[in-house]
Parts: structure tokens; C-alpha cells; sequence
């Protein structure tokens, strides 16, 4: 009786272990499934052209593949600096007091819903923009400023243990050799920690380039290729929400290739996290 | 030693005063640049949370409470129920298949097994997957395929495979932290492996696997790009009451909206800014405070690794 109690639950557990590979090729082969024909459907001239005016069956998303790798790219400019700076700084600078206060609340910025970064942004940034630059406010800039900060907790998250790790003879070893304290911390710490603090920044790449809810209400949405710093642009994030409510038949077909398309950029920025920390294991 | 050494000593006097005094400019402009980046986002959290506070807690109404939501009102009361139930349903489907996985891949897998590498590579995969193509998912599988509509259930089984690999992850992470003189302890006693796991090694991992399971509903109660086109938007009660007739099952395939999608709408709409601030404010705290509990759970479980 116990034999067999053992036997059932060891497949039971075996099972559950399964899950999380059947959800995986379950999505994939929905979203390939359902994408892929499409795009062929749609013909690859028009799903990968620059025009996208569903009513007129041209659905080009090329100005949302760059509308995506341009508010990921402002992030990083914007997120990635300031993110390796405050993970450093709290590894290395921070003085006790202020750790047991600023940590909890950099943890606090990581659990703030997405929506509510949007609303943040709609209602504080959107206007500064606007005053300042004369335009609608809503654009590259402002989605570049907002994503930078959502991806923050991210690299901070994932750079600051990377840098603790380090061993500490490194940084004791570099005062010994006549190096102020911010030199042995940013020519020898940091570089120790580097695979720690990649991995961190790519998984800033993923959240900020599948970020929805906050880019739809600060991008502009416009479907034209993306111009300036100052002008408004659409993701394949927001492309797939915003239509995706009144779309039927082929239309509602290519919001899903869209995020196929999507799902493809996930994948790759997937592998190069794995490829980053099993650089790091080894 | 001596060649580095070497140049050093050809210098003059003059030569390494300069040097040393430009080491520590150098140094002074990192400080200031890191102490920049630490303010720079202390004060951004300050501005992020000082806002939603200040422009929410007025606008915050017993209104906004009432058990049915009306256009006038536009209360929340429905959705905080939805969210409640969602979560509910969400946590059953994941926590049991994502704890039983981590005991799988602890306790019972031999190492470097080809399943464990494969399950937790696609549990990697899960975790980067935008919640975006989780709803596009839902939509296609749950509603569609599946003939779901808009249902609760398809958005809580949505969200449950969103949450499995946190939930796998923390489970995983907190077995491993069980010492194996435990493990080995029971067995010596001549108790079998899932007793072992159940009664000597599940207990002193709790504040763990808790942790992470507090955290996942964190995630979904600030989740709304999943749920948009799997669970919908529908305002109304949950109710048992169909046009059918009476169903236990009625609520689970009822249109409804979380609290997050409720702010979402309220804001597209454009017309209820106010009511917006105010439900950003109890998604704020509401997150915030599931965070913190988190936090404490996990506390929780260093401490009493300590004094075991």
C-alpha cells in the first residue's frame, strides 16, 4: 500500500514537473500555429512593409518592430547607467541606515503594476514633456524616460547580489595596492561582477521591449515610422492591445502574428540571458 | 613585481603628486556619480508613490465601495472581488503543480537528468514571456479553441501559468535551503520519501515556498495586459444566476475585470481621471502591502534557519 502511494505520487510529482514544458510548446505551437500562416496569408512584402492600414488590407508592422527596438533602446540609455550606478552604489557606498531604507524601496518600485506606471506617467511626465518641448508630450522621449525607470529595479535587482558575490580579498587586494576605494569598486569589483550585471540588463531588455499597459498611454500610438526624439510611435506591444478590442478575420490574424513577431524577439533576448549566465556558471 | 615596479621609480616626485592628485579626482567624480544614481532614484520612487498618494487618497470615497457598480459610481467593489476570486482560482491551479514540480526536480530527480535541464529551461522561458503573449495565448487557447468566451477561468488559468515558473522557482530555491542532514535523519528513521517530504522537509521550507507564493499574487493583482482578452471586462457582480437558470459554475465563465483592467478602462475612458487616482491608490497599497508581507515571510525563513 505505502510501495504504491510512493510509486503514484513519484509520477504525480514527475507530472507537475511536466507542466511547465507542455505550457511552453502549448504557446508555441498556438502562437506559431496561428502566426505563422498568417504572414505568409498577408504575403511577407506586406506583414514586414512600412504601412499598416488594416481597412485598406496593408498590415506593414515594420514601424512597430523599430517603434519597439527604439523605446527599448531610450530605456536602456535611460534605465542602465542609473541602474548599474544605484546597484553599486548599494553594494559598495551605501551607508547601513540608508540600505535598510533605500533596498525596501527600490523592492517596492519592482511590484508597482505596470498600469500604474503608465497612469504615473500620463498624468506627471506627459505634461513636463509637453511644456518643455511644444509637442503632444507623448513620444520617444517620455517612453524612453518611463521604461528607463520601470526596468531600474530589474538591473538593481539583478547587478546589486551579482556584486555582493564578488569575493572580497578582489576589492581588499586593489586598496592594498594604492587604489581609492571608487577605483578598486569600478576597475575591479564591477568587471568581476560583469556576467551578473549583463544578465541584468538583458532582462531589462525583455521587460522593457514586452512592456504593454505603460507604453500604450504615453507612446502616441501613431502608426507612421517612428521620427524624433519628440515624436509619437506605436510598439507591437500597444499595436496588439489597442486593435485587438474591434479586429476580426485577418485583421485580428495579424495582431496575433504581431505577437509572434514579439515572441520571437523574447526568445532571442532569452537565449542570450541563458548564454550570459552559463557563461557565469562556468 | 619588478616590472611594474620599474616605471614607477624613473618618475619624479612631481609626476606621481600629479598622478595621485588625478586618482582622486577621478575618484570624487565616480562617488558623485554613483551617490547621483542613488538619489536620482530614490527621488523618483519619492515623486512615484508621493504622487499617487497625494492626488488618490482625496478622491477616495465610500462611493467607489458600493457593492454594485453603476455608471455614476464606477465602483471598484466588483472588481476587487474579481481580483479576490481570480487570485483564489490562479493560486490552486499553480501552487499545487509548481510545488509539486520543485519537490520533483529536488527531492526525487537524479542529477544533471535531461528532464530537469529541459523543464528548467522552459521555466526560464515562462519567466520571460511578456504578459502580453500570455493574453494573446489565453485568448486563442481558453476563449477561443476552447469556447471559454470571456470567463474568469480562462483568465485565472492564464495567469496561473504566468506565475508557475515564480512559484517553481521559490519552491525550488527554498527545498534547497533544507539542510540534508534532515533528509538523511528521516531516512535513517526507516520513513519513506514522501513522508520524509512531506513531514520533515515541506515545514522548515513553509516561509519560503509562502514567500514566493505571495509574491505571485502581488503579480497578478497588478496584472491587467493578460487578462484584457482572456478574463474581459465585464463590470457586473459575480452571480450564480444565468439566463439558464441557476449554476454553480455561472461565475467562472462570467465576463469580468480586475482591478487593474478596471483602472485601465477608467482611464482610456478618459472621462474618470478622479476615480482612476483613487483605484491607484488601492492598487498601490494593496501591491505593495502583498510585497511587503512577502518580504516578511522570507525574513521569516532566514531567522529560522539561524536557530536551526
Amino acid at each position: 500500500m505505502t510501495k504504491l502511494k510512493e510509486t503514484v505520487m513519484h509520477y504525480v510529482f514527475l507530472l507537475a514537473a511536466c507542466v511547465s514544458i507542455a505550457a511552453v510548446v502549448l504557446i508555441c505551437v498556438y502562437l506559431l500555429g496561428n502566426g505563422i500562416p498568417t504572414m505568409f496569408e498577408i504575403g511577407l512584402g506586406n506583414f514586414f512593409g512600412k504601412v499598416w492600414k488594416p481597412s485598406q488590407d496593408l498590415y506593414g508592422i515594420f514601424p512597430f518592430i523599430i517603434g519597439s527596438i527604439y523605446v527599448t533602446a531610450g530605456a536602456m540609455v535611460v534605465g542602465v547607467p542609473v541602474g548599474i550606478l544605484c546597484a553599486v552604489f548599494l553594494a559598495c557606498f551605501c551607508p547601513h541606515r540608508l540600505y535598510r531604507v533605500l533596498n525596501p524601496a527600490v523592492r517596492l518600485m519592482a511590484g508597482v503594476p505596470s498600469i500604474v506606471y503608465g497612469f504615473f506617467g500620463l498624468m506627471v511626465l506627459v505634461p513636463v514633456v509637453q511644456r518643455l518641448s511644444g509637442t503632444s508630450g507623448k513620444g520617444l522621449l517620455t517612453a524612453s524616460l518611463l521604461l528607463g525607470i520601470m526596468i531600474l529595479p530589474t538591473i538593481i535587482g539583478t547587478a546589486e547580489p551579482a556584486l555582493r558575490a564578488v569575493p572580497r580579498s578582489y576589492y581588499e587586494g586593489a586598496l592594498a595596492l594604492g587604489a581609492t576605494h571608487e577605483r578598486s569598486v569600478f576597475s575591479v569589483v564591477l568587471p568581476a561582477a560583469k556576467s551578473g550585471v549583463l544578465s541584468g540588463v538583458i532582462l531589462g531588455v525583455g521587460r522593457a521591449i514586452g512592456e504593454t499597459m505603460a507604453v500604450i498611454m504615453i507612446a502616441g500610438n501613431q502608426t507612421k515610422m517612428p521620427g524624433g526624439l519628440l515624436d509619437g510611435l506605436r510598439t507591437m506591444t500597444s499595436n496588439i492591445v489597442l486593435e485587438m478590442g474591434y479586429s476580426t478575420g485577418i485583421h485580428r490574424q495579424a495582431l496575433i502574428a504581431t505577437g509572434v513577431v514579439l515572441f520571437v524577439f523574447i526568445l532571442l533576448i532569452n537565449t542570450c540571458f541563458s548564454l550570459v549566465k552559463g557563461r557565469e556558471a562556468k | 613585481m619588478k616590472r611594474s615596479s620599474a616605471p614607477t621609480g624613473r618618475r619624479t616626485a612631481a609626476e606621481i603628486m600629479a598622478h595621485s592628485r588625478s586618482q582622486i579626482w577621478l575618484s570624487a567624480v565616480l562617488k558623485l556619480l554613483v551617490w547621483l544614481a542613488a538619489v536620482l532614484t530614490a527621488a523618483v520612487i519619492i515623486l512615484l508613490v508621493g504622487y499617487i498618494l497625494i492626488t488618490g487618497i482625496p478622491n477616495l470615497s465610500w462611493d467607489l465601495f458600493a457593492w454594485k457598480f453603476t455608471t455614476e459610481n464606477q465602483s471598484m467593489m466588483p472588481a476587487l472581488v474579481n481580483t479576490l476570486c481570480i487570485t483564489v482560482i490562479a493560486l490552486l491551479l499553480a501552487v499545487p503543480i509548481g510545488v509539486g514540480a520543485a519537490i520533483y526536480l529536488v527531492e526525487y530527480a537524479k542529477r544533471g537528468n535531461r528532464l530537469v535541464k529541459l523543464v528548467r529551461l522552459t521555466a526560464e522561458t515562462l519567466s520571460g514571456i511578456p504578459s502580453i503573449v500570455y493574453g494573446l495565448f489565453g485568448m486563442m487557447f481558453f476563449k477561443v479553441a476552447l469556447g471559454w468566451g470571456y470567463s474568469m477561468l480562462g483568465g485565472a488559468v492564464t495567469l496561473s501559468i504566468m506565475i508557475l515558473p515564480l512559484i517553481l522557482r521559490t519552491t525550488e530555491e527554498a527545498l534547497l535551503s533544507v539542510p540534508d542532514s534532515y533528509r538523511e535523519g528521516s531516512f535513517g528513521l526507516g520513513t519513506g520519501k514522501l513522508r520524509t517530504v512531506f513531514s520533515v522537509i515541506l515545514p522548515p521550507a513553509m516561509p519560503g515556498i509562502l514567500s514566493g507564493v505571495i509574491l505571485a499574487i502581488g503579480r497578478i493583482v497588478g496584472e491587467s495586459a493578460a487578462l484584457i482578452f482572456t478574463a474581459g471586462s465585464g463590470k457586473d457582480n459575480l452571480s450564480f444566476v444565468t439566463k439558464d437558470g441557476f449554476s454553480v459554475f455561472a461565475p467562472l465563465f462570467q465576463s469580468t475585470r480586475t482591478l487593474a483592467v478596471h483602472m485601465y478602462l477608467l482611464m482610456s475612458e478618459g472621462l474618470y481621471t478622479a476615480q482612476a487616482q483613487a483605484t491607484a491608490v488601492v492598487l498601490l497599497v494593496l501591491v505593495v502591502g502583498i510585497n511587503a508581507l512577502s518580504g516578511f515571510a522570507a525574513k521569516k525563513l532566514a531567522k529560522g534557519n539561524d536557530h536551526g
